[in-house]
């Protein structure tokens, strides 16, 4: 197939520990057979700061964690025709989540920093340094509209080959009873 | 004993008298989903699962409190009961905090399960998220309010079978808990045998014993002990 003529895919890294695309590698020699199908233009994997325009095809791994990745979010979805939850973090919240019954990130970040905000990266003196929590972190769905959803922590090789293979080809996906959370 | 006689799903069908339907659609190999069901355990018909059409009722049954009645006709799949289901599964995936990932019944649950059978991949609803405690006062088990489902089956079986009733329900609605004895630590209280009935019969991460890592509850012991009854594996 033409290069130019295959679809754009991307793959993005939001509030996740990356395991969904460490099981996106474990697709191995099928990666290969993957890269004749599509073009990729935007992953963790490539040296690429800006996300392009035009994309067909978007797995978003993570939950929105930060103010930069709901911007970062947004931006996918404004120039992404099919974004897809890529793991139980996008599409649930799941471990990135568990902070929410505490109902802000403060008291997370002072068990984790310690009550003296000076030594707490992103707050108070720190402030930009890294993007700043948000008050509760979000699945994909409540901040944008998702077209399909990939569960599964992480979502095994073989189910992520799969849905790539539907979606690239064109066609609707229907995962039924192949998928599970956790 | 007489014999009733019933239609389901267009297939006519044969109930001992006084049957749930649930017992009837079992016997003839007809699915019907459930989850605070425990074969030997009495009924409560919390989870709604079971629910089923009942041709003259405008209302739906929920097939594990319904007797079997002469002539009746009921429908156990459609789309209608499809949907509650889903969605019923979905609202209990929202109401407490169920991050399977980290579980320790990942992959033997059987509100995961249920999810898996029915497609539910994702949840609609926001995440409730409400702050929960853990009570890890027992020496053997811990009992995680974020994982339960109040299905009640820990309060049936400890009253029903193990005759001590150490588990009850406080509260209403999302802010029900089970509770032991009056609301104290499980592990102060005089009525508990410490015979871990209540862990065994749990379907979701809600109980489980100490020591057990995400995935690793161990699911099968009732299924051993009801194989073993019916081979008389303890007969001499």
């Amino acid at each position: 197939m033409e290069s130019l003529t295959r679809p754009r895919v991307a793959t993005v890294w939001l509030g996740g520990c990356s395991g969904c695309h460490m099981s996106l590698l474990d697709l191995d020699e099928r990666l290969l057979d993957l890269a004749e199908r599509m073009h990729l233009v935007y992953s963790p994997f490539m040296d690429i700061k800006q996300f392009p325009e035009h994309v067909d095809i978007a797995l978003v791994e993570g939950a929105v964690a930060n103010e930069d990745n709901a911007r970062l979010l947004r931006l996918v979805r404004s120039r992404t025709a099919v974004l897809v939850a890529f793991g139980d973090c996008a599409v649930a919240g799941n471990v990135t989540a568990l902070r929410n019954p505490l109902g802000d990130p403060m008291p997370v970040l002072a068990r984790s920093y310690g009550t003296d905000t000076s030594r707490i990266p992103g707050v108070g003196a720190n402030a930009g340094s890294v993007p700043p929590l948000v008050p509760k972190v979000h699945m994909l769905r409540s901040l944008v509209a998702v077209d399909y959803y990939l569960p599964g922590c992480p979502p095994p090789a073989d189910l992520i080959f799969f849905v790539l293979s539907e979606l690239v080809a064109g066609r609707t996906l229907n995962l039924q009873s192949r998928a599970t959370l956790g | 004993m007489s014999v009733t006689t019933l239609t389901m799903n267009g297939t006519l069908v044969s109930a001992a008298e006084g049957a749930t339907l649930l017992a009837v659609a079992r016997e003839h190999h007809i699915p019907i989903p459930t989850l605070c069901h425990f074969e030997g355990l009495s009924e409560v018909g919390a989870c709604r699962l079971c629910l089923v059409e009942v041709e003259g009722s405008n209302r739906l049954q929920a097939a594990c409190m319904t007797k079997a009645v002469e002539g009746m006709t009921v429908t156990t799949n459609s789309e209608t009961l499809r949907s509650y289901r889903r969605q019923i599964v979905e609202l209990l995936l929202a109401e407490r905090n169920h991050v399977c990932a980290v579980c320790v019944a990942n992959h033997t649950c059987e509100l995961q399960n249920l999810a898996v059978s029915m497609g539910v991949h994702h949840v609609r609803y926001e995440p409730q998220a409400p702050q929960l405690s853990m009570d890890a006062s027992h020496p053997r088990w811990i009992l995680d309010h974020n994982r339960c489902v109040l299905c009640t089956r820990c309060v049936r079986v400890c009253d029903e079978i193990e005759g001590a009733h150490t588990w009850d329900l406080m509260g209403r609605g999302r802010h029900t808990l089970v509770i032991s004895d009056l609301h104290e630590p499980w592990g102060q209280s005089e009525s508990c045998t410490s015979c871990g009935k209540c862990v065994r019969v749990c379907p979701t991460g809600a109980l489980f014993e100490k020591g057990t890592s995400a995935t690793n509850k161990d699911p099968h012991f009732v299924t051993y002990l009801k194989m073993a009854r019916e081979q008389k594996l303890w007969n001499r």
